[in-house]
């Protein structure tokens, strides 16, 4: 038990090496690892620190599959009427969702078979046509002589989910991105689920409007004539609308404009935050395509010397009311010919940003809702990793301390072995890039506990063996084979807990399990290898024949 | 180095721990059911993570939490049940607000979005909001469902492998003194009122794991002696067992709660409940391995030929109770 072979201690020392590799880019400065004099050999990932004691964001969305449902039967039952009306099948009543069928009712049986086949074109194949097809989005059904179901499938609604998902964490990693936060985690959990978390940002608030919101600037006319307290007071006339200024300097304003717009938010191409070159202001500059810049451009040459409207539709707030508001409402100077143009508002500088952001990504494909939020501020982060440290550094002394006490000269190496566990765990996990949580610094911990028991149980044994009169030699052999079977057990089913924590547990629990299953394996490693190997090295060392008692 | 430590256990003497089980076994089952009672009538203290609703950490910019002053501003809201505790230091606290009920304009999950946004604009900005979590009622059941399966998996893993590397008694009586444990745990957190959250299940999970080291400790060690003392009667080879395995659960226990009760006095919210049950956990799982899986083994009785490994079992089964 006590002879190693070369190779074995060089295996050793590259297992240590290995765990030490994996941790020194933790105390290199990232820049020097990703610039070119740090070896490409190396590896460069450090360990990053959980959003408790990082500071910031955590928020789990949920896309509200009923409203894609609902939105899915809307644009089917459209579909199936042009599909007949272009085939000039006459059908009664109106097309319309009824349940999760659309259904149509055909006015003469005979058309049946034609408007089955006219129908069925409607259907397309869900899947990749290269890897081979799961089914259809939709089955089209003859129900009795004169009715038709036409039926969003399972497979189709999957299909659907999967693609607002990723068209959803599209946006909100431009609309993150854009704020210039580093490093967002923005993932799909489960069927209909997005993780987002952003370290350092913890104006929950902020995030929220974010990635909720969607602002839709469109422009419109004002009315030639009528001013908006005649229209508060009398009647608003048809086709027109009031909406409140958004400008904190017109308090209570409101305007009256052609609920029509001259120009929609969807002829927008661009919209970027800038300054304004004789004020300095925050402003928003803004890009037509074609055809909005052609309207735009017509309307401003009709009305010079008018005013319109800028309004902007920021959608449904937390309460489910319209929040629609008029950013300015500026007079056309001049015409606006080449289809880009800039918004004086008031803006804040970030108002500016965030507005532009909105803007320019578009509308989320689906409404999305928030079940699940949490937050740390930047002050209790740095609170949880001062005492943290405080908790570990307290802890080591004591154990420490203790197993001098009991142990002396041995005591340090099995300190040792508890030092080269810690390394390999956290050069593991550098490594393989896992995050760092308040309860994995516990799990942590605990792991010093367990490899303080192996080397107890080591120790133990062998001062039992050399009570029952062995000679020192034998007694460290025989403490370290008995004991081995104990250690074994003991942390087998301790890494079954952990296992099974790693595997059903998230979030905290999770973090938790990492630290502790992988302390487990370095655990029986060090227990083995390192600490038997230092007492090899030190029998070795004994020049008198007959070895004095160890311990 | 001519130190050699200090071997302080008095290895000569054996300690009659086994006859005490007469006394400890009854504390063990009064401590069992109370725990069922407590649980069974006041339940658990669920934390958001299992419950939904709100909670923020907050801290004043300046001066003490005005507690009574807050209780009056959230009270005003109408947002049910608001709880406020003082925390260590007298310029934070922590403020839960429970689950808010659906109503027709807004869903439950939303319902919750809005309940915290009216508590930040109450707080104003004299008060920082270091910490908050809003947690609707869909992510809560579901934690809920994993924290029971997680530990129920674990128990029966654990049971599984027991079963495998020694025989089925030992395996029951493993896992007999774990539920023991995780019981009483669970019941001095329903009698305290301590929050019971996702980090609680955690340390639930590792007091587990800790437990069952201690025990599988003890067990190892029967069965060695079993093959060393054909006829030695079981509960003196018991008794000798638990002695010779003292002085380790000595050392091995101080020096973890040592390190636990570092991370209880020096961690901040977050990490203290999940310390305390580690605390308790150490104690409780300790104990447990002497005063109730053993006795339990004694009572169902083991397979005393262990000569040849993997040999039938039941060979000559001695029941000693």
């Amino acid at each position: 038990m006590l002879y190693f072979s070369r190779t074995k201690i060089i295996a050793i020392a590259f297992v240590c090496l290995m765990g030490i590799v994996g941790l020194v880019p933790n105390f290199i400065s990232k820049s020097t690892l990703e610039g070119p004099y740090w070896p490409s050999f190396l590896p460069n990932s450090q360990l990053s620190l959980g959003l408790d004691l990082k500071g910031g964001a955590h928020l789990l969305l949920r896309i509200e599959e009923q409203a894609l449902k609902t939105d899915t039967l809307k644009t089917l039952s459209g579909d199936a009427r042009k599909q007949l009306r272009d085939a000039r099948i006459g059908f009664l009543g109106g097309i319309r969702p009824v349940n999760d069928n659309v259904v149509v009712r055909l006015r003469d049986a005979g058309d049946m078979e034609r408007a089955l086949a006219q129908l069925r074109l409607l259907i397309q194949q869900v899947g990749n046509p290269l890897i081979g097809t799961t089914g259809t989005d939709i089955e089209v059904t003859q129900v009795d002589p004169t009715t038709i179901h036409v039926t969003p499938t399972d497979a189709g609604q999957t299909q659907r989910v999967n693609s607002a998902i990723a068209a959803a964490i599209e946006i909100i990693r431009k609309r993150i991105d854009s704020v210039g936060t580093t490093e967002p985690t923005i993932v799909r959990q489960g069927r209909d689920r997005i993780l987002v978390q952003v370290p350092g940002f913890d104006d929950t608030a902020r995030l929220k409007a974010l990635i909720g919101k969607t602002a839709r600037l469109s422009f419109h006319d004002v009315h030639p004539s009528m001013s908006a307290t005649e229209a508060e007071q009398g009647r608003v006339p048809i086709g027109y609308v009031l909406y409140p200024s958004a400008d904190p300097d017109e308090p209570g304003v409101s305007y009256l404009v052609r609920e029509r717009p001259v120009v929609r938010g969807d002829d927008l191409v661009d919209a970027q935050p800038s300054f304004s070159q004789e004020t300095n202001e925050p402003i928003i500059s803004f890009r037509f395509n074609q055809k909005g810049a052609r309207a735009f451009a017509s309307y401003t040459s009709l009305n010079v010397g008018r005013p319109f409207a800028i309004v902007l539709d920021n959608g449904k707030d937390e309460t489910g009311k319209e929040d629609i508001t008029i950013i300015t409402a500026p007079v056309i100077q001049s015409p606006i010919l080449g289809g880009s143009g800039q918004i004086t508002g008031n803006f804040s500088v970030k108002e500016a940003n965030d507005l532009a952001v909105q803007i320019r990504s578009g509308a989320l494909p689906t409404p999305l809702g928030i079940i699940e939020e949490r937050t740390v501020g930047p002050s209790l982060g740095a609170d949880s990793i001062v005492s943290g440290e405080i908790a570990a550094s307290v802890a080591a002394v004591l154990v420490a301390g203790f197993m001098f006490f009991a142990y002396g000269l041995f005591g340090i190496y099995a300190l040792a072995a508890v030092l080269v566990n810690l390394i390999l765990i956290v050069g593991v996990m550098s490594m393989i890039g896992s995050t760092l949580t308040l309860p994995g610094i516990a799990g942590l911990i605990l792991t010093v506990g367990m490899a303080v028991d192996a080397n107890v149980l080591i120790y133990e044994r062998i001062r039992e063996e050399m009570r029952n009169n062995k000679s020192p030699i034998s007694a460290i052999e025989s403490g370290f084979q008995r004991a081995f079977a104990t250690i074994i057990d003991s942390n087998l089913t301790t890494l079954i807990a952990g296992v099974v924590m790693f595997w059903l547990g998230s979030g905290p629990v999770r973090g938790f399990a990492v630290t502790l299953s992988l302390g487990i394996f370095a655990t029986m490693f060090t227990a083995f290898t390192v600490t038997r190997l230092l007492v090899s090295l030190w029998v070795g060392r004994q020049k008198t024949r007959k070895i004095p008692s160890p311990l | 180095m001519k130190f050699k430590g200090v071997d302080f256990w008095p290895h000569g003497k054996l300690f009659p721990i086994m006859p005490q089980r007469f006394r400890a076994v009854p504390v063990s089952i009064v401590a069992f059911v109370l725990a069922v009672v407590i649980l069974a009538t006041s339940g658990l203290n669920f934390g958001i993570d299992f419950k939904g609703g709100s909670l923020f950490e907050i801290r004043t910019k300046s001066g003490p939490v005005d507690i009574a002053q807050l209780r009056d501003d959230l009270g005003q809201l109408g947002l049910g049940d608001v709880q406020i505790q003082g925390l260590d230091t007298d310029n934070e606290a922590l403020i839960r607000v429970e689950e808010q009920p659906a109503t027709e304009e807004l869903s439950s999950e939303k319902a919750q979005q809005a309940a915290a946004a009216k508590v930040t604009e109450a707080l104003g900005s004299d008060i920082e909001i270091r910490r908050s979590e809003v947690v609707g009622p869909a992510v809560s059941s579901e934690l809920k469902q994993a924290g029971l399966i997680a530990v129920l998996s674990a128990i029966f893993g654990i049971l599984l492998y027991i079963w495998f590397r020694f025989e089925w008694q030992f395996g029951i009586a493993a896992i007999i003194a774990l539920v023991h444990d995780i019981i009483i745990t669970l019941g001095v957190f329903s009698l305290l009122g301590l929050t019971f959250g996702l980090t609680e299940v955690a340390a639930l999970l590792t007091l587990a794991g800790y437990s069952i080291n201690d025990t599988v400790v003890v067990f190892d060690r029967i069965r060695e002696n079993l093959r060393r003392y054909k006829k030695k009667p079981l509960d003196e080879l018991m008794n000798l067992s638990i002695n010779e395995t003292m002085s380790r659960t000595v050392i091995t226990s101080g020096t973890t709660f040592f390190a636990v009760l570092a991370i209880y006095i020096f961690g901040t919210e977050v990490i203290q409940g999940f310390a305390f049950a580690m605390l308790f956990g150490i104690l409780i799982g300790t104990w447990s391995s002497i005063f109730v899986a053993s006795p339990f083994l004694l009572w169902v009785g083991v397979k005393r030929d262990w000569s040849k490994e993997g040999a039938a079992t039941g060979t000559e089964v001695i029941s000693k109770a």
